[in-house]
């Protein structure tokens, strides 16, 4: 391997662990304070929702109707691989329609 | 049996409970890192700088820009300003993983640090306090990581042959196993305030940062702020628990 490239990958992997571990260490203070305990508390569910809307809103109805067959199934089976699959499925099915 | 063995049993089965969960998402890694794997031998990276580039980085969409970047000899500088940018909301994933490792050691929860993706922290929140939380923790990393190692040298093998994931409808798996996951923690919790701040300050924020160097960071980082936010300023925020 050439070593400028193996260079920039180092960089980058420090960059990428650099933010990993002060996150943790702030999450860590963060956990001493009521208010942000509970902040902290809510903060996985904001993030998931965070990760999903802009591509749902950036969609189409073909995008929309999956999504909805996706949470649907969701709230009645606890077992991932069912609402993925429908999803992928339904969402190149409804491409070909909508 | 001992106490420390019966203790070490349940970490076990945490461990491959973790993996097993994370499988199905490992079938979504696996079809974009066969997508990354050709990119990285269309831009000119040989097979075990591909390799190697997924196992040091691990960061799937700070590898996509990367290539993006590519020259030879590489822009040092603007790949670690880059990949600054578009993983900083691993910066707030991290932040919650206090819980998942309570008990560890200090250097073991750092070095666990590096399995902090997308896609295992979304499944390590959504399984929920249990027992042995960390272990399961590292199980789902121990599921992505060969998966995400193996894609790149696949796909720089086949090169220019890989299909554009769309048509499988796999750009669209990741979208479901989120909302999967969301709509899990959504069940167990209703706190339907933090929900609308969440999604509405990320659809805003996607709107308005999406060409902004902050890139694809900036609606988590916006979003997840928000929904912190109206959790902070009210705690019972729609708490219907």
């Amino acid at each position: 391997m050439r070593a400028e490239i193996l260079l920039a990958f180092l960089a980058m992997a420090a960059v990428s662990y650099g933010i990993r571990v002060a996150g943790f260490l702030v999450g860590g203070r963060l956990e001493e304070h009521p208010r942000l305990r509970a902040a902290l508390d809510q903060l996985p569910a904001a993030i998931l929702i965070a990760l999903v809307a802009p591509s749902l809103a950036r969609g189409g109805p073909a995008e929309w109707l999956a999504a909805a067959a996706v949470a649907g199934l969701a709230w009645w089976v606890d077992l991932l691989l069912i609402p993925l699959a429908a999803g992928v499925v339904a969402v190149v099915l409804l491409r070909g329609v909508v | 049996m001992t106490l420390s063995s019966k203790e070490s049993a349940g970490a076990r089965a945490a461990f491959f409970a973790g993996a097993l969960r994370c499988a199905p998402v490992a079938l979504g890694v696996l079809a974009y890192g066969l997508v990354f794997g050709a990119l990285a031998q269309q831009a000119g990276l040989s097979l075990g700088e591909t390799a190697a580039m997924n196992a040091i980085v691990y960061s799937g969409s700070a590898q996509f820009v990367a290539l993006g970047l590519w020259t030879m000899p590489p822009p040092v500088m603007a790949l670690a300003i880059a990949t600054l940018l578009i993983n900083f909301r691993f910066f707030l994933m991290a932040a919650t993983m206090g819980r998942v490792l309570e008990g560890w050691s200090l250097p073991r929860a750092l070095l666990a640090m590096f399995w902090v993706t997308d896609e295992n922290w979304a499944i390590t929140m959504a399984e929920g306090q249990r027992r042995h939380w960390g272990a399961f923790f590292l199980g789902t990393g121990a599921m992505l990581y060969p998966a995400w190692l193996a894609s790149g040298v696949i796909g720089h093998t086949l090169g220019t042959v890989v299909a554009d994931p769309k048509r499988w409808g796999f750009d669209f798996a990741f979208t479901a196993v989120f909302l999967t996951l969301a709509v899990g923690l959504a069940r167990r919790r209703k706190t339907p305030l933090v929900w609308i701040a969440s999604a509405a300050a990320a659809v805003l924020a996607d709107r308005l940062l999406s060409d902004s160097s902050l890139g694809s960071s900036a609606p988590v980082l916006v979003g997840g702020l928000a929904g912190a936010l109206v959790a902070a300023l009210a705690p019972r925020a729609g708490d219907a628990r």
